[in-house]
């Protein structure tokens, strides 16, 4: 029978040419656009850490004086920004399987060959948990140690780029690079890791999308060449010429805990720090917040309000294309009242008309989705030409291919259930009649 | 024109009928939302900004030692004024739009600094002749003394050690609503203050601040004599719109060539202007673009449902021509089935549009929608129904009145 089917629906097609490409078009335009926005929601909303995401917390307290505190409604005001001397505590109380401090800034890199420029590329300063922590994949050597970050080492981790750019891409393990006028020697050389969004610079002051940083440097050796973090707030003026002592917060804590379920555990001993910090007369408000690392990116709204919105109003637009092509499919089978009264009356069922229009309709969404596959196509191909920080990851991966025709054909569907139950509840006996 | 009749045909027709109603009512409320956020988009984009910023470019030298900036800063600037077409060259902290910020909470009393309220404004400092670099434009008061500028290091907090400041309009009025600020305090802490010597109109900040776009005009300006430390990066200079590109190839040039250690990049305003504004200028686009095929989408289903019941019709229009209708009356009933379903789409979709409004309101910070965007939505939807049936109905009003014997 659905052979049939098809047969009816493609003689049907051949009939209203205008009428179906106008059906076709419009679906395919609302599918497109949303396929388009909802690739990119999901380029920005994705976990940049699936296999240990669960895992990671991120440490949140909050520096402020008593002024303006209200028990149990003050969230701490920058996130999970800390004065460097709370990291350097949470760091050594080594509560938690691996633990580092990081801050984001600008390394001046001078090539060592003569005649080539210094430039400028995103570093981080942190702690030699870091590599570990996060799963940073080596082409060449490993991180450092402890030991280094006790001993202010001059030591650099380099992403595969820079060492592509400034060794030719060769083993540099052992090599110096010059940096803000130190040389430090490379200790490794990172593969391609850019996680999206880049979750550890959210509050650092750094861009959450793109390409990933360049340099990695221990936090006290970087500091001790005058390397300033990106994102300072002090709550207090200050002296910033000596950051690590100042009323300032400019470093965040990130943890791996060994099962999800320590979470708990390790908050505790958060807030018993905070309590202790503020008997000691450091610290004045006692709320805590540890959130593991989607509910970070969740809590910091990461993923832009401009993405949310276009994907809103994409799926605004789809609905009135379903509704555009639920009045098209009606006005072509109400026209065929005839044609259904002579199968009706020549012993077709109303279930067999039903299923008869609604491989009519899914026909139009399978065409519809091939057309949304293009119009995606074409809109990604415009993001990537935006100025956005993202814009040059937007592409079609396998499941939104599938997803393109999963929508398309729900879509049409849905568009054609009135069209299919009118047509089915059509009498046969006066249609005949004015044959 | 008789409505009558054509209620009462709509009643025979209820399902195609009340799908025209909704496609106009959605495209309504989308239309509604998307074109008061394009308005909005727009207006952030074309902000005044008080600064000439068709002769002004930001030469920025980074990763030079932070111990010689006395002498390098007086060197660089002298070698930027001889740059010919170069009217004034100054050292500033940062410059507006360039997503740098240097924000302090201020208040007009000591205490009220750390108060959840306060104010967070952008710091701006700048060497003498700053505000012939950036052209400022003074409203009241006066621009600092050289001897201002003279007393005025940066002390170990980054905040200079002046006690005068300049403040924009919009600050001034949100410090002071309906007073005189001249010569009032403004706290950065605890211990502190500025008095402000001058009102200047608006200039934008560094970055947006997250407090919406009352508070993108808040800056104030401090002066500073060159001394130690990192950060006086950025050389503002001014020169006439057809030198510029010249003035800027000639200032980075020379710079690199004073400090061959550094790294020197040089940009015009106009440039920083719009790349700041790049991806609201992509937004509005884009809901440009969405608008159009959307009204367009609704114009094919209007074209599509009419003709349908043109066709259906046939007879019957045959049957009023056969009476005595002329052409211009069965067009006329077919406009005015139009414009009755059109102001039944557009009254559901003014409400939607408001829902939608207030749900955007909650959940992406933007401003109620004004009345007016209501009306005007509502004619272009009335217009582009008339434009949409005007074929069908054309068609209908073509059927000779033979149809009508010939068929029964």
């Amino acid at each position: 029978m659905f052979g049939y089917y098809l047969d009816l629906a493609i003689r049907s097609f051949k009939r209203n040419r205008v009428l179906t490409a106008l059906m076709v078009l419009a679906l395919g335009l609302g599918i497109g656009a949303s396929i388009t926005t909802l690739t990119v929601l999901k380029l920005l909303s994705g976990d940049p850490l699936p296999q240990k995401s669960a895992r990671l917390f991120t440490a949140e307290i909050d520096p402020l004086p008593a002024q303006g505190y209200v028990p149990g409604q003050t969230k701490p005001p920058w996130g999970n920004l800390m004065p460097y001397t709370d990291a350097m505590n949470l760091l050594r109380a080594h509560r938690a399987e691996r633990q580092a401090a990081m801050a984001l800034t600008q390394a001046k890199v001078t090539p060592a060959r003569a005649g080539e420029h210094p430039f400028f590329s995103d570093a981080v300063m942190t702690t030699a948990d870091f590599f570990a922590m996060f799963d940073a994949p080596f082409e060449y050597g490993s991180g450092w140690n402890a030991q280094s970050d006790d001993d202010s080492a001059r030591v650099a981790v380099i992403a595969g780029f820079l060492n592509d750019k400034l060794f030719g891409g060769k083993n540099s393990v052992g090599q110096v690079i010059r940096i803000n006028d130190h040389d430090y020697r490379v200790v490794g050389v990172l593969k391609d890791w850019s996680p999206q969004p880049r979750f550890y610079a959210v509050d650092l002051g750094g861009r959450s999308y793109g390409n990933g940083d360049a340099v990695f440097l221990p936090l006290k050796s970087a500091r001790a060449d005058d390397m300033d973090p990106q994102n300072v707030s002090c709550w207090q003026t200050a002296d910033i010429q000596h950051l690590e002592t100042a009323p300032c917060v400019f470093v965040s804590v990130w943890v791996e805990l060994k099962h999800a379920s320590d979470a708990a555990a390790y908050q505790t001993f958060l807030s018993n720090y905070v309590q202790q910090q503020i008997s000691l007369g450091r610290f004045q408000r006692p709320e805590v917040v540890f959130p593991n690392l989607m509910k970070f990116l969740a809590l910091e709204q990461v993923v832009p309000d401009d993405a949310r919105l276009q994907t809103n109003l994409a799926f605004g637009f789809l609905l009135i294309c379903i509704v555009n092509t639920v009045g098209l499919l009606l006005a072509k089978c109400l026209r065929r009242s005839r044609e259904i009264g002579v199968r009706r009356a020549l012993g077709a069922t109303r279930r067999a008309i039903f299923a008869q229009f609604m491989v009519e309709s899914g026909m139009v969404g399978i065409a519809g989705g091939v057309l949304g596959l293009v119009f995606a196509e074409l809109g990604l191909w415009a993001i990537r030409h935006q100025p956005a920080q993202y814009a040059h990851l937007a592409h079609l991966d396998v499941s939104m291919f599938f997803a393109t025709f999963v929508i398309a054909l729900i879509a049409s569907l849905i568009a054609g259930l009135l069209p299919a139950w009118r047509a089915c509840v059509v009498a046969p006996a006066p249609q005949l009649k004015s044959v | 024109m008789e409505i009558q009749p054509i209620l009462a045909a709509l009643r025979k027709h209820k399902i195609p009928a009340a799908l025209i109603v909704l496609e106009i009512a959605l495209a309504c409320a989308v239309l509604c939302n998307a074109v008061f956020m394009i308005g909005q988009r727009i207006s952030e984009i074309h902000l005044p900004n008080a600064i000439d910023e068709q002769g002004v470019a930001d030469i920025r030298v980074m990763g030079t030692d932070p111990k010689l900036a006395t002498d390098d800063v007086p060197r660089n600037l002298a070698a930027l004024r001889q740059i010919p077409g170069v009217t004034a060259a100054a050292v500033i902290n940062t410059m507006p739009l360039t997503n740098n910020g240097w924000n302090s909470n201020v208040a007009t009393q000591p205490q009220d600094v750390m108060e959840k309220d306060s104010p967070n404004v952008a710091t701006y400092f700048f060497t003498s002749g700053g505000e012939q670099a950036l052209g400022l434009r003074l409203l009241r008061g006066r621009f600092f003394t050289s001897e201002e500028f003279a007393d005025s290091k940066l002390a170990s907090n980054y905040i200079p050690t002046a006690h005068v400041m300049l403040i924009t309009q919009s600050l001034a009025d949100r410090l002071w609503p309906g007073q005189d600020a001249l010569g009032k305090q403004v706290w950065v802490g605890k211990e502190i203050h500025f008095t402000v010597v001058g009102i200047i109109a608006d200039v934008l900040r560094p970055n947006q601040n997250g407090e919406g776009l009352a508070a993108f005009h808040w800056a104030m300006f401090l002066p500073l004599s060159p001394g130690p430390g990192g950060f006086l990066n950025d050389y503002v200079v001014r020169t006439s719109p057809q030198d510029r590109a010249r003035v800027i190839d000639a200032a980075k040039q020379k710079l690199a060539a004073l400090s061959p250690n550094a790294v020197v990049r040089g940009i015009s305003f106009t440039d920083v202007r719009d790349k700041f504004f790049a991806t609201d200028r992509s937004m509005i686009w884009m809901l440009v673009l969405v608008c159009v095929v959307m009204l367009a989408v609704t114009a094919f289903g209007i074209v599509g449902l009419t003709s349908f019941w043109v066709g259906q019709r046939r007879r019957q229009i045959g049957i009023r021509r056969a009476l005595g209708a002329t052409r211009a009356h069965i067009l006329q009933y077919f406009q005015t089935e139009n414009f009755l379903l059109s102001t039944a789409g557009v009254a559901t979709g003014m409400l939607l549009a408001f829902g939608i409004n207030l749900y955007l309101m909650q959940h992406y910070q933007l401003d109620r929608m004004p009345w007016y965007y209501l009306p005007v939505s509502a004619i272009a939807l009335w217009i582009l129904g008339q434009l949409a049936v005007l074929g069908p109905a054309l068609r209908a009003a073509n059927v000779p009145p033979v149809v009508a014997t010939r068929s029964v």
